[in-house]
């Protein structure tokens, strides 16, 4: 525990300091760690900044909308557009809990992009659990909705049976791979694109001082140019993951 | 202009026929808001697809080796299906982009996926 508070210190400006976790308010309930960490604070602030953008924005009712109001709109149609294309007309009743994750790793991403923040689905642990419970929830839609048929979904068709032996094991495989795929891509590239941003900008003050300045210029444009890609890659990964959703959601409503 | 306003009573059946256009199920009228992204987003999320499944056929060899006592063999059995469903995931993401890792059957996505490039 000592040297790996110690460590932490040392490597106070390391590039993978910033995805420590720490324990804000310490808490322990029957000998679990439930602390209140920097993780959670910013769950919490996304969640509020996500309620706050979304009241304040459709408060004034305008029917020209203003900066704020068309934002919120222009949120809510892009998710209702998105399952209207993928789902269909049955994916409406699922707006609410896409919209709401959409929003919840659209505003994790963006917030992680303030300095001296925490992006907390940089850890696999968050994108993880939320894969599983898009995982979860599908497979549930899909058992709800067509039964115990829906395990046809596992039984590709035109394949002569002596093939389903090797068939069905690799499409079960295929299926378990959705959390983890779902997972890995969203942490993975949230970690890529801090960690890349904190190594060049780690040589803006040595290449500085061995050049008299000039040369620290250059990795703070390269720091510059990876802020707006991660900006892109923030938005985009939070359109991934809703997408893909809808994808998996339409393979369980509409089982052939 | 004004002649050219469209009476009131007319207004009940375009309005239905918005609606039509609004509930239709693929309709990828006009290649949607979400397009420009998609390429990229599709890009990225190709490469992933193939190592998670073997992850997961590497995960699961492991763990039914352990529980079984049967040292390496699921282990390898199960790579090689883990990578088969890679290879498979990749292959119905890239077979076709409005109906990724689906498991339809073959001819029916096809069927779906001319008429979709027909409209456009």
């Amino acid at each position: 525990m000592a040297t790996n508070a110690e460590s932490g210190a040392a490597a106070a400006h390391g590039p993978l300091y910033q995805f420590e976790i720490q324990r804000i308010v310490p808490i322990e309930i029957g000998g679990l760690d439930v602390s209140f960490t920097n993780s959670a604070l910013f769950m919490v602030l996304a969640f509020v900044v996500v309620t706050l953008f979304l009241t304040t924005g459709v408060k004034s009712r305008a029917l020209v909308p203003g900066r704020l109001q068309s934002m919120a709109e222009l949120s809510y149609e892009f998710i209702a557009n998105m399952i209207r294309d993928n789902v269909g007309n049955e994916g409406r009743k699922f707006f609410p809990i896409i919209f709401t994750l959409f929003m919840f790793i659209l505003f994790g991403n963006l917030l992680g992009l303030i300095p001296y923040s925490f992006t907390f689905t940089s850890h696999i642990i968050v994108t993880g659990a939320m894969a599983l419970a898009v995982f979860f929830f599908v497979t549930m839609v899909g058992l709800m909705r067509h039964g115990l048929h829906f395990f046809s979904f596992f039984v590709p068709s035109g394949v002569p049976s002596v093939m389903l032996v090797l068939m069905v094991p690799i499409e079960i495989l295929s299926y378990l791979s959705r959390p983890v795929s779902l997972s890995i891509r969203l942490f993975a590239n949230m970690m890529a694109g801090h960690t890349m941003l904190k190594v060049f900008a780690g040589f803006v003050v040595p290449l500085g001082a061995a050049t008299f300045g000039v040369g620290g210029l250059l990795p703070i444009a390269m720091d510059i140019a990876l802020i707006a890609f991660e900006l892109l890659v923030a938005f985009l990964q939070a359109y991934v993951f809703t997408v893909l959703t809808c994808l998996y959601l339409n393979d369980a409503i509409h089982l052939h | 202009m004004t002649d050219r306003k469209p009476p009131l009573d007319d207004f009940d059946a375009r309005l239905r026929a918005a609606r039509e256009r609004q509930n239709q199920p693929h309709g990828k009228d006009g290649d949607g808001p979400a397009n420009p992204q998609s390429g990229l987003g599709f890009a990225m999320r190709i490469g992933v697809e193939m190592v998670s499944a073997l992850v997961v056929g590497v995960g699961i060899g492991w763990l039914l080796d352990r529980w079984l006592g049967t040292a390496p063999w699921l282990l390898v059995v199960f790579l090689f299906l883990g990578m088969a469903a890679g290879v498979m995931n990749v292959f119905r993401a890239t077979s076709g982009l409005g109906s990724q890792v689906g498991y339809r059957p073959y001819d029916g996505e096809n069927a779906d996926r001319d008429s979709g490039r027909e409209r456009d």
